[in-house]
């Protein structure tokens, strides 16, 4: 069954055809993070795809994850274009490496997300938040309720990880 | 891989096929008129310059994002009857994969000559990354959830973690990467239809203001209204046409990183397609980046040229941000770069014209402000100063790097011909 909700003065409308975007974010809805897990492989992978890009496999099963991992890569957006965004810029666009996976299946490889910071509640982060992540930082993840049954994923300090001294932010 | 490529592609094909007409409207922000006006008249231009006739014309190419006139309409309103044409979607690498496309439609005797052309109001109409106001406030479905609801829509959104990531790998620093768009806005200053010809400093990019870090203004590329269009035969017939044939000796179209459009989950982020299409571009061209005189880096930003210029080779991973400021790259280096201005200053093609200014350099005869002598040919001075000459003495190898985003790009190498 197709889920609607709205984000950020956005309608969202994933269709009942839609079942692997379907899956993902009901589990988000339950505030629960869960990828797909390979049946033949068992290589995780994410955001949902509807075969194993490792070995082709259509089988998968949803696993939980630890929704734990560090910020890989980021980009600060001042100039927004979408309107839902321009009174949040500065916002940040982390690419979020999970724990589980690192350096598989090639060295370079891992689970990530590309995702936006927030506060614990999960609203957009402020500019004074925004200046104190980069590459580096320990992030966990946490749900934005969308509407009924689904959510959206952002990503927060994590509080329970130690983080380096000074995580690297491009120079200002 | 290169010998599983080499056998898939005939080295015969090396030196069989070359773009003998160039042609463009003029560059501007409001055309004030149609992307089918813009398609037939860079079109009509291209065919002229090479010599031809519409009737010697039939077959046609052309890529867009649906912002574009099909090649039927343009092929109507010059009274071209077409053995073959094919639209196809998508933008930056297209240029280098259509060439290939119609390499193999003639080689297949489908066609004879096919002219391949974009066509855009890329400024006063259709922003590229749909980032118009009707773009901006659609909807979300279940994949833009991962893109347009997290606020990642626009080119710059999309390839800024590939960047900073490089900066961070590799220790590049701003000032570095800068060096590109003033290197850039040199050679436009010697391009009387470059839409950007003020030259810029160093400290004039990084002052400009972050649109998305680590690109700021001067960093981004310039949204241009503009039809542009090359024309492209069998080597025996380019012998016939007006101008001396840039030969094609080899062609890589639309080649990916693993994982297609989900490049970042993939390798070192910080590596570009280039890095499996130079397997495929320098065995076949039977040369590599060494011998390469002049290169056309797809400039959408700043970056992408640094990131393309590495991963085929020409400095070492990891060591362009040195090779982009060290001189290498401006006219009168060693290897010049888009010495039109590219898509930082001349005007966006999603880059074609880059292929254009090479075809134009390997003649030996582009288009600056220096006078004709009495054959009507440019008398070249090679005097690089402020709106002066821009032609490369003796111009002999381009190689054009096509980008799409860091996991897809397209390659060419041309030779000057006999």
């Amino acid at each position: 069954m197709a889920l609607d909700g709205e984000y950020l003065g956005m309608a969202v409308h994933i269709d009942d055809l839609d079942q692997e975007n379907l899956a993902f974010y009901g589990f988000c809805g339950r505030h629960e993070l869960r990828v797909q897990k390979c049946r033949a492989c068992g290589l995780l992978r994410c955001p949902p795809t509807t075969a194993c890009p490792f070995c082709a496999h259509a089988d998968s099963n949803w696993v939980p994850v630890s929704g734990k991992g560090v910020v890989y890569s980021y980009g600060e957006v001042s100039h927004a274009i979408q309107g839902a965004f321009r009174r949040a810029a500065p916002y940040l666009l982390l690419l979020v490496e999970l724990d589980e996976q690192r350096g598989l299946p090639g060295p370079h490889d891992g689970l990530r997300f590309q995702g936006n910071l927030a506060d614990t509640r999960g609203e957009l982060a402020d500019a004074a938040l925004v200046r104190s992540v980069g590459i580096g930082t320990r992030v966990k993840v946490v749900f934005r309720d969308m509407g009924e049954g689904l959510a959206m994923p952002l990503w927060m300090v994590d509080p329970d990880s130690p983080q380096p001294e000074r995580p690297w932010r491009y120079p200002d | 891989m290169n010998q599983d490529i080499d056998a898939a592609s005939p080295k015969y094909l090396r030196g069989r096929y070359a773009i003998v007409g160039v042609g463009e409207t003029e560059y501007t922000r409001g055309s004030g008129c149609t992307t089918r006006a813009l398609g037939t008249r860079a079109v009509r231009a291209a065919i002229e310059d090479a010599g031809l006739t519409p009737a010697d014309v039939d077959g046609m190419l052309s890529y867009s994002y649906n912002d574009s006139t099909p090649s039927p309409v343009i092929a109507g309103d010059l009274g071209i009857r077409l053995n073959f044409h094919m639209d196809v979607y998508g933008g930056g690498s297209s240029t280098e994969a259509l060439v290939g496309i119609a390499i193999g439609v003639i080689e297949a005797g489908m066609c004879k000559t096919v002219v391949i052309y974009r066509a855009m109001n890329g400024f006063s109409q259709v922003r590229i990354g749909g980032t118009g106001s009707r773009g901006a406030q659609a909807g979300l479905s279940g994949d833009s959830l991962f893109t347009r609801g997290i606020g990642l829509m626009s080119a710059g959104q999309m390839f800024c973690q590939s960047f900073m990531r490089h900066m961070y790998d590799y220790g590049t620093t701003p000032e570095q990467v800068a060096h590109v768009k003033v290197i850039h806005s040199e050679h436009a200053s010697n391009n009387p239809k470059a839409y950007y010809r003020k030259r810029v400093t160093v400290e004039d990019v990084l002052a400009s203001r972050m649109i998305v870090k680590p690109l700021h203004l001067l960093d981004c590329c310039v949204e241009t209204d503009n039809g542009t269009a090359i024309v492209v035969t069998r080597i025996d017939r380019a012998r016939d046409c007006r101008h001396v044939p840039a030969v094609i000796q080899s062609v890589v179209g639309r080649c990916m990183k693993p994982r297609g459009d989900m490049h970042y989950q993939s390798g070192p982020i910080s590596t570009v397609a280039g890095a499996y299409a130079k397997d495929i571009l320098w065995p076949n061209a039977g040369v590599g980046p060494e011998d390469i005189d002049i290169t056309g880096s797809y400039d959408a930003f700043t970056f992408t040229t640094l990131l393309q210029l590495e991963d085929y080779g020409f400095c070492r991973k990891g060591e362009g941000g040195d090779y982009v400021s060290n001189g290498t790259m401006r006219l009168g280096g060693r290897r010049p770069n888009n010495t039109s201005g590219g898509h930082l200053c001349e005007g966006y093609t999603h880059g074609i014209a880059m292929v254009i200014e090479n075809v134009r350099q390997l003649r030996h005869d582009v288009d600056d402000s220096c006078p004709p002598g009495p054959d009507g040919r440019r008398q070249h001075t090679y005097d690089y100063r402020e709106g002066g000459c821009r032609q490369v003495k003796d111009a002999e190898l381009t190689a054009n790097m096509g980008w799409a985003h860091p996991g897809m790009g397209s390659a060419m190498v041309m030779a000057r011909g006999a």
